[in-house]
Parts: structure tokens; sequence; C-alpha cells
């Protein structure tokens, strides 16, 4: 494990988040995971279409796939962390049980559990979540560490048939929260009023 | 001899009656049946699961993005899903678990005890609404029940297949 490379990436998590959620539209879904990528999106700017999750460790990417299924027509982004998404590695073979086109899954991986004291992930050592994504038949699996690769990989995340699968390596800081609604009843349902109608909540 | 899973079309009725669009599973043989019906049936799509608390999480998702989704998991896949249920509990998500029990009737694996026995505690502290039935000709209308306070209030609900209702598996013994 390599506890200090991380501190040396040079994407910044809040910047990459700004750019990949930049100019979206109603097309576009996000599911974020718990953790900072909640806070990253929020500070972004906060979407009736953006459900972050508050707990759930380990279920975004599939969450992100029941979405995906369910609307086949819009994108579909999850947006997690390395750590979620170790959790969820066994996800990667589900996505692809059903491999839907319009579904990304984009990892911000510093390496690091942000919230509990910045412990070194798997992902500090040898482990490699693209080659995971690979070798579950992912067709597009790429890792981004540099500004250009960021740029190459945005219309991928947007439009790339997918599945799709990106690991962003982004420095590991320490960041000040910036924190959506808790409230998992009123996420939900203004996600759903937004995208299927107000009828949808009767 | 009564023909083995009989209450399997019931099962599928009830979910087909209720657009039920997504079944996630990691599969048992008391579903085998079920589940063949379910792949005929080009409105529903299969979702196997690498573990049972994908079903929580992908039956959220569904339910997002206006579809409802179905877990078919056996009993001891209740013990994977206990955290996740979390996520069904707070944001207040339709979640419908139909399971085969274990440990129940003639069981042979005694590794089932732990899990099997622990199946109904552990779904009542997270919140789900749990019904057992071990009558073959109430399955459909107790599925039925069950998806229609899951999708209709929402709620969280499990309907417990018991394990008279499976054939014994002796394991060749």
């Amino acid at each position: 494990m390599d506890h200090t490379r991380a501190d040396a990436y040079k994407l910044r998590r809040r910047e990459v988040a700004k750019t990949i959620l930049d100019g979206r539209d109603d097309d576009f879904l996000v599911v974020t995971g718990l953790g900072s990528p909640n806070w990253d999106a929020t500070a972004a700017g906060d979407h009736p279409l953006t459900f972050p999750l508050w707990g759930a460790m380990g279920g975004a990417a599939t969450l992100g796939l029941g979405l995906a299924l369910a609307q086949p027509d819009k994108r579909v982004m999850v947006m997690t962390g390395d750590g979620e998404m170790l959790m969820a590695m066994g996800s990667f073979a589900t996505i692809m049980a059903k491999a839907p086109d319009n579904l990304a899954v984009v990892v911000f991986d510093n390496e690091r559990y942000g919230e509990t004291g910045m412990q070194a992930t798997h992902t500090a050592g040898p482990v490699d979540l693209v080659a995971v994504a690979k070798a579950c038949g992912f067709p597009v699996a790429q890792q981004v560490v540099a500004e250009a690769e960021l740029q190459t990989a945005i219309p991928i995340i947007r439009e790339a048939p997918g599945p799709v699968f990106v690991d962003i390596k982004v420095r590991a800081e320490d960041l000040p929260f910036v924190l959506p609604s808790k409230d998992g009843v009123h996420l939900k349902n203004r996600f759903r009023e937004r995208l299927l109608g107000p009828e949808s909540l009767l | 001899m009564p023909e083995t899973y009989a209450w399997a079309p019931d099962i599928y009725d009830a979910l087909k009656q209720m657009d039920v669009r997504q079944i996630a599973y990691v599969p048992d043989a008391g579903h085998a049946r079920l589940l063949k019906l379910c792949e005929a049936d080009n409105a529903m799509r299969m979702v196997p699961l690498t573990t049972e608390e994908e079903g929580v999480s992908l039956a959220a998702g569904a339910w997002l993005g206006g579809e409802r989704a179905v877990m078919l998991i056996q009993s001891s896949g209740v013990g994977n899903c206990i955290n996740m249920i979390s996520l069904a509990n707070t944001c207040r998500f339709p979640l419908l678990m139909v399971i085969s029990m274990r440990a129940q009737h003639r069981e042979f694996n005694p590794w089932q005890k732990p899990m099997g026995q622990a199946t109904r505690p552990a779904l009542e502290a997270m919140g789900v609404t749990v019904t057992e039935v071990d009558d073959p000709d109430q399955v459909g209308r107790e599925v039925r029940s069950a998806g229609e306070q899951a999708y209709g209030w929402p709620d969280m609900m499990a309907v417990l297949l018991h394990q008279s209702l499976m054939p014994v598996k002796t394991f060749g013994k």
C-alpha cells in the first residue's frame, strides 16, 4: 500500500464534480454514493435529479442499475468513492448481467476512506477497479489522472454506449462539508416528481 | 402426488397483475419454477444478483425510475440484506421480498439453521412486515396482498414460503 501518492494527484474532486455536472439537463440522472461524492455533487449545485445516499454503503451502483433499466432513454451516472465501490465489487458483475448502455459508473478514487479519518483503501495498493470492470466485461473502462484525460472522458461519461466505468484518481484532501438534504423521503419524492411528474406522488 | 411447486404460477400471476418489471434474484430451488415463468415474460427483466443486498438497492433505483421490482431469494440471503434495508426504511422505498424458507421442515442441512431461524426476527428488527404462508392455495393471494401494501403505501414486505411447500432435499441420501 502506498499511503502518500494520492496526496500528489493533480485532479481535485470538487473541480472534477463541477466539470462532470456542468450544463446537465433533465435527461441526466445522478446517484451519488455516501460521503465525499455527496458533498462534491452538492457543492457543484444541488439538483432534484440527484439522489444522494447518506448510507447504504455498497448500494450506489446497483441503485443506478435499477434506475437505468427503468429509464432506458435517460443517461444514468453513479458517482461514488473508491471505498463505496470496493464494497460493491459484485455489482460490476450484476451490472454486466444486464449491460444497460445508458449507465455510467464514475469513481472518485482518492485511495482513502474520507469520512472516517482518511485511512487507506485497497486502491492504495495493487487493486485496480478499472481492471475489475474490464474483467467483468464493461465495454468502456478507463482511468483518468490528468485534466486532459478528464476532458476526453466527459463525453464518454455523458453519452458513450455503456456500461461505462471511469476511475478518476483525485487528490486525497479533507474538504469542508457541503451537505444536501438528509431527508430520504424528500430526496426520493423530489426525484420522482421531477422525472415522472406530480401524479407519481399520488 | 400433487404437482411440484403448483403455487409458482400464482406468484407469477400476482407479480404480473401488479406490473412488476424487475425480478431480482439469487436462485433457490424453491423459486426455480417461478423464475422460469418470469424469464418467459418479455415484460419482466431478470436481474441475477451476486449477493442479495444488491436487490434492495436495485429495487430502490427501479422505483426512482417508475418501475416495480421484486426480490426472490432464500432465507439465508436475508442476512446479506440487513444494513441495506436501511435504504428502503429511511426513504420509504417499496420493498417486496418473496423468501423461500430453510431450516423449518425436514431440513437435511444443519448449516441452514442459524439464518433460517433468524430470518423473521432479523427482518422485523429492520422494520419489515413479515407474513408466512404454508398453504399452497394461499401463496398467490399473500404475495398479492403484500405487493399491494409494498407498492401502494409504500412499505417493506416479506412473504416467507414455508419449507413444507418445497420438496424435501436430501442430497442423495
